[in-house]
């Protein structure tokens, strides 16, 4: 439950997997929303990177416990404890609620407790983190962990590998578009058409890694449920 | 927003003029993921509009009861909601296309379109604005998703709703190299980047054409 089947090597794996060859932003599309609005300025970009991280990190972790605990098929059997028979119960079809409601209380409980110690880094961070709510990469990060079933210690590091992928890639497409700013752009194309074309031509970089597979555990095939194309047709393994 | 609008208005407004995707630049990270085929495209059109609909519906209908203070929480929770009911609704009757979105459904809750539209209309008029509002605004969405759905399955497998398109003769063989091959690229990430990219850049040279950038 902890570790699963996993390694030491497997998280670093699993590490290296997530921030680099199935980044969340360029490669699962999360998080775009925030990463096109605020990637103007790499200072503002270092600050919602490192808040998408810390997020990304505590809510993981709470949700695989709520998960684990209390909305997984037979997850209440704990209940028996008591003396009330919860095996039976499944309340995955909460899930959806539960999850978003516990990224937005931990975003406000983190709000304050940051606000309440440290003024500098809320200045920071502060105005970021009411955005994260809603932020596609939170919940998609969770979401992703929960459907592919990893115990607790590799969440954390998958958690913690996907926001630093995200920081790592709003990072970089804010520093190129300081550059850009001082670039002739077709009209039209200025603003939001080349920033979509710099950051395919980022994803097609990270592309590159394609194929590697470091994720799992030592000799365990690969199951992927959650490929948005169909395998039956797709000429090119995306994992 | 003043109620001398005509309804229409509310309709007809999103679809173009405030294009969520084009225009707007909301809801992209569903619309570049759920594309590589033609029928995810239109079940996430499908399942977007209507969320997005009722959700303005409802917190049309709730907004004079929510405090300013509890409002995200309260959208939050009517939005995911009705993002229950698609998912279970998808499970249960398509089960193939939901297994494909997989995530994709549960993220509608954080799909910014619908946390705009509420936010930004619905909270300040009536509910059956509210949910034309939202619904335009997700066939909006809708629309050009299939398009890039189309351009993606099209070039990517040679197929649309997994009816092949290009005939299998066309392909290259051993015997005949230099024909055609699928464009491996559509299917992948960077290709959905380029065509919003390309579309946002025609959207741009349409509507405004007189000024210069």
């Amino acid at each position: 439950m902890w570790m699963g089947d996993y390694k030491l090597i497997n998280l670093l794996g699993l590490m290296i997997q997530t921030i680099f060859i199935q980044n969340i932003l360029l490669s699962y599309f999360l998080g775009m929303c925030s990463y096109l609005a605020c990637s103007n300025r790499v200072k503002t970009a270092n600050g919602l990177g490192m808040a998408v991280t810390v997020v990304l990190v505590g809510a993981g972790t709470i949700n695989w416990f709520v998960h684990t605990f209390i909305t997984a098929k037979g997850a209440l059997s704990w209940l028996s404890f008591f003396g009330i028979n919860g095996s039976g119960i499944d309340l995955s079809f909460l899930e959806l609620i539960v999850f978003i409601s516990v990224i937005a209380a931990f975003v406000q409980v983190l709000e304050i407790i940051i606000e309440r110690f440290s003024p500098a880094l809320y200045h920071a961070l502060g105005m970021f983190l009411p955005l994260i709510t809603v932020n596609c990469a939170i919940l998609g990060g969770v979401l992703f962990g929960i459907t592919r079933e990893y115990p607790c210690i590799p969440i954390i590091v998958f958690s913690l590998g996907s926001g630093l992928g995200w920081w790592l890639a709003i990072a970089l497409i804010a520093a190129i578009r300081e550059k850009l700013t001082y670039s002739h752009i077709p009209r039209g194309l200025n603003g939001m058409g080349i920033t979509f074309i710099m950051t395919g031509l980022m994803a097609m970089a990270f592309m590159g890694l394609l194929g590697i597979n470091l994720a799992y555990p030592t000799g365990q095939e690969p199951q992927i449920l959650e490929e948005s194309t169909p395998p039956a047709k797709e000429p090119l393994s995306l994992s | 927003m003043n109620k001398k609008l005509p309804l229409s208005e509310y309709f007809l407004d999103p679809l173009w003029k405030n294009n969520q995707i084009l225009v707007a630049i909301l809801g992209i990270c569903s619309a570049l993921a759920v594309t590589t085929t033609l029928s995810t495209a239109i079940t996430m059109g499908i399942s977007v509009s209507l969320v997005t609909a009722f959700s303005c519906y409802f917190v049309s209908l709730l907004r004079k009861f929510t405090p300013d203070s509890v409002r995200m929480i309260t959208q939050l929770a009517v939005i995911s909601s009705f993002v229950i009911i698609v998912d279970q609704f998808l499970r249960a009757y398509f089960f193939t296309i939901s297994k494909t979105l997989s995530v994709f459904v549960g993220l509608i809750i954080t799909n910014c379109i619908v946390m705009g539209r509420t936010e930004s209309m619905a909270r300040n008029v009536p509910p059956i604005p509210a949910f034309l509002d939202g619904l335009s605004a997700g066939l909006g969405y809708g629309i050009v998703l299939v398009l890039v759905g189309a351009l993606r399955e099209f070039f990517g497998f040679g197929q649309l709703f997994n009816v092949q398109l290009i005939p299998n003769s066309w392909y290259a063989t051993a015997e005949h190299p230099q024909r055609f091959q699928n464009l491996g690229i559509m299917v992948l990430a960077p290709a959905a980047f380029f065509i919003i990219g390309i579309f946002i850049w025609i959207a741009n040279l349409i509507s405004k054409p007189e000024k210069p950038a």
